[in-house]
């Protein structure tokens, strides 16, 4: 008898136990998740607070509204609208295209042994490690000289701020798309030589095809990081309608921020809030995406 | 490993090329590409553009190879992206390397030869010398004519901007002559008498005639021609002033005299490792510096140390399967990973404000005081950190539980018979193997976070400045973003030389930490074998 009610008081106090501690960690979690997500509602409240400053802003605000958002879309001022569409645009382009680029040649990479491809493969590496940032002064002289003689790669050029991004493209990019071709076999591609399709219609045909999945994702990883570029933009591009939606609410948050803060808060919803749906619809891929690749070099 | 034969590819190429067709477009491109870079190189050169082109041209060279040498058949896949980085990466980067060893910056900024032309272009008026007898008209519109008669009795007519000519009566509207060789009129013009002449205040300061042969009215009776002010001197590298005989030597990029005297423009000009030199001795800069340097170490590795250890904890507690709302806490948890970090890092700068932010605002109410996160150095950089934990625990958190995962339960169930605690498996388990799998992440996020521009510039600037420092320097800027104020904001002058010279110290430092990474988790033997 003894014994059972022994059993019995430590399976219940484990599974007392086991509750407390989960009931601590969801408030945990709790306290996490106020910290995690506090600026993202103080944002909304500051969107739909129609008194539209920084000091009379309350969390959840009296009477809210949507004159912050209609000011912000409506107003000739910023052009928001024009903002956004360059930044999907130039996101848009330079995710394709740089993905195309790599995947092209870390097929090469990742498939042919030729002279010179290990050196290159860690001089692209240490290249990439550079700091882009730093050599933006010659980037900068070198976009306003190609500018003298070709006019659509010159400064205020979204050509010009793409192909820029299209040269960081190899260095960040072409490590992480070797690892994934690394991993398709090698066998695949040896049985279709044998029946006389040449290196491209293998790449294309075969290889292509089952990597689709991770393409996707490494396009939408691309686009959410050249989306969120900030400095060269800020650099190349000097006017108004030329601006990406980065740009134009950073120079719109230095000049009004304080008196103007709901209207800043409504920009930056719209610009932001498409990122995170995606984000929190494909967060395993993504995270996927984002490890994989880089845990495995 | 079978790896794929490089004769077998070339020859499967060559299958594919057997028809003419194909060929021939394929030169007919190239040749079209060929010409334009060409007439693109012919601009560069006409504009003195020489770098660029150079840069241009050496790729140009290495698509031409890479087209036509069939040995080479890989890199045709890949010479899109190699000319673009090659381009827009590699040449910015050996320019800038190159800069680091210049004087370029604010009274540096055209070449040697364009600040020679420049200076060469100047004139004086010579006090003594050959002098033309001149005589004075006027158009009704204002304009000057001189008519000038040199010792020889040689008659030149001549106007600003306009070649001296040499007309006889009845050419570009000269009238009659009189007694001394005069024209009584000129068409279009108005004779002035001496008086008239000799009182107008503007025509001793009109130049005449073309740029090479220009002059100006030295007396009331005589006009002499302009010459060159100054001589360069190839031997002496120097200017010599013709009018004071005072010698500019070539000094660091700008001519000076021995007195100090300085002819503007200055030049670019390679200075050796001067910039470098400063950077490690200026007693002036190196106060800034130090603590520059000391609190980019510092961010970097607390901001690493913090973040990894949040993301850690909160991987491990929720790691659990079957945890209630697992999906729904960790969607909630990485929303701020998941917005463009220069959205989030302005939000953070309005909750701060002083006074009229949100969290200043609710600490006041609640404890009467809320921390200057602007003015006070210790609680910007606090802010800054808390910033950068908002904006980066999510990403540790998802990669630790992702490597938390593929920890084999093995290692537990073999730890839990030897009777080892929670802690003690933490310590000698969980931890040691985390660390090998994301070991190379957290050296990409504190090199990363060593450089993170973005953070330091949106929020405050580097603010708030420090005092005395002989170029503007903030307490939380790192070096990058201290070298953006250099090159850039130019409030007091911009140093791209001095810029470019950090700039190289930054890569040497972060160039290092990433070869120490590939020695540690041995990338470099991976790269060889596998494949």
């Amino acid at each position: 008898m003894s014994n059972m009610s022994t059993v019995q008081r430590l399976r219940s106090s484990a599974s007392f136990r086991y509750k407390l501690s989960v009931a601590l960690r969801l408030i945990l979690a709790i306290f996490l998740i106020i910290f995690s997500i506090f600026p993202i509602l103080w944002v909304i409240s500051a969107a739909i607070n129609p008194t539209g400053s920084l000091a009379t802003q309350k969390l959840i605000p009296s009477n809210p509204g949507l004159d912050n958002f209609r000011e912000l879309l409506t107003s000739g001022e910023f052009p928001f609208w024009t903002w956004f569409g360059n930044s999907i645009k130039i996101s848009a382009i330079t995710s394709v295209l740089s993905l195309s680029i790599t995947t092209i040649a870390a097929y090469a990479f990742s498939r042919f042994r030729f002279r010179g491809r290990k050196t290159m493969l860690k001089g692209i590496f240490l290249i990439q490690v550079f700091p882009t940032l730093l050599a933006l002064v010659a980037t900068f002289l070198m976009i306003s000289q190609f500018g003298d003689v070709i006019p659509f790669i010159g400064l205020n050029q979204h050509t010009s701020l793409i192909l820029i991004y299209l040269g960081g493209a190899m260095g960040t990019n072409i490590w992480l798309m070797k690892g994934y071709l690394d991993t398709v076999p090698r066998d695949i591609d040896e049985s279709a030589m044998v029946e006389g399709a040449n290196n491209w219609q293998i790449f294309t045909k075969l290889i292509l095809p089952l990597l689709k999945p991770i393409l996707i994702v490494i396009a939408i990883i691309n686009y959410i990081g050249t989306y969120g570029e900030f400095i060269l933009a800020r650099v190349l591009l000097k006017s108004n309608e030329k601006y990406t939606l980065m740009v134009g609410l950073q120079i719109f948050a230095g000049a009004q921020f304080d008196q103007r803060w709901g209207v800043f808060a409504a920009g930056a919803l719209i610009g932001g809030l498409p990122i995170m749906i995606i984000y929190l619809i494909l967060q395993d891929k993504i995270v996927g995406g984002l490890t994989t690749g880089a845990v495995k070099g | 490993m079978t790896s794929i034969d490089p004769e077998i590819i070339t020859e499967s190429q060559g299958k594919k090329t057997d028809s003419v067709l194909p060929k021939i477009i394929r030169y007919v491109l190239l040749f079209a590409g060929n010409a334009a870079v060409g007439y693109i190189l012919s601009r560069f050169i006409n504009l003195g553009y020489y770098t660029l082109a150079i840069a241009v041209f050496i790729l140009a060279v290495f698509v031409n190879f890479v087209l036509l040498v069939k040995k080479v058949y890989p890199l045709r896949w890949m010479v899109i992206g190699l000319v673009l980085m090659g381009l827009f990466t590699i040449y910015p980067i050996i320019f800038t390397i190159w800069v680091s060893f210049t004087n370029y910056g604010e009274g540096h900024l055209i070449t040697k030869e364009q600040a020679i032309d420049q200076i060469l272009d100047r004139t004086y008026l010579p006090e003594t010398g050959k002098a033309y007898q001149w005589t004075a008209f006027k158009s009704p519109e204002g304009d000057y004519a001189l008519w000038l008669i040199d010792a020889e009795g040689n008659a030149y007519l001549a106007k600003p901007e306009e070649p001296i000519s040499q007309p006889q009566t009845g050419e570009e509207g000269v009238g009659e002559l009189d007694e001394d060789g005069i024209p009584v009129t000129i068409e279009g013009y108005q004779r002035l008498n001496v008086i008239l002449a000799v009182s107008d205040k503007n025509l001793s300061k009109i130049q005449f005639g073309e740029e090479g042969k220009t002059i100006q009215v030295r007396t009331p009776s005589e006009a002499a021609e302009l010459l060159p002010k100054y001589v360069f001197d190839s031997d002496l590298d120097a200017m010599i002033d013709q009018e004071t005989g005072v010698v500019y030597r070539n000094l660091r990029g700008v001519f000076s005299s021995s007195t100090g005297q300085e002819l503007k423009p200055g030049f670019i000009e390679t200075i050796g490792l001067s910039n470098f030199t400063r950077f490690f001795t200026s007693p002036a800069l190196r106060g800034p510096l130090i603590r520059i340097i000391t609190w980019n170490f510092a961010f970097a590795f607390l901001s690493l140390l913090i973040n990894f250890s949040l993301g850690l904890l909160i991987a491990i507690i929720f790691n659990e399967p079957g945890f209630p709302f697992k999906k729904l806490i960790r969607s909630l948890l990485i929303i701020p990973y998941t917005i463009p970090a220069l959205l989030t890092i302005l939000v953070w700068r309005g909750m701060l404000n002083p006074e009229l932010g949100i969290i200043d605002r609710l600490l006041e109410n609640w404890f009467g005081w809320a921390p200057p996160w602007f003015t006070n150095q210790w609680w910007a950089k606090a802010a800054i950190l808390l910033i950068n934990l908002w904006l980066s625990y999510p990403y540790f958190m998802l990669i630790c539980s992702g490597s938390l995962q593929s920890i084999s339960d093995d290692y537990y169930a073999a730890a839990k018979v030897d009777g080892a605690n929670g802690w003690q498996q933490f310590w000698h388990i969980t931890l040691p193997l985390l660390l090998v799998a994301v070991g190379p992440l957290l050296i990409s996020s504190f090199v990363f976070n060593f450089n993170n521009f973005n953070l330091i510039y949106i929020f405050n600037g580097g603010g708030p400045p420090m005092a005395n420092t002989p170029t503007p320097a903030g307490h939380t800027d790192i070096l990058i973003s201290y070298v953006y104020n250099l090159a850039f904001s130019g409030s007091r002058g911009i140093d791209y030389g001095f810029a470019s010279a950090i700039t190289i110290v930054i890569f040497v430092i972060v160039g290092t930490i990433t070869l120490f990474q590939f020695r540690f988790t041995g990338m470099w033997e991976e790269v060889s074998e596998n494949v």
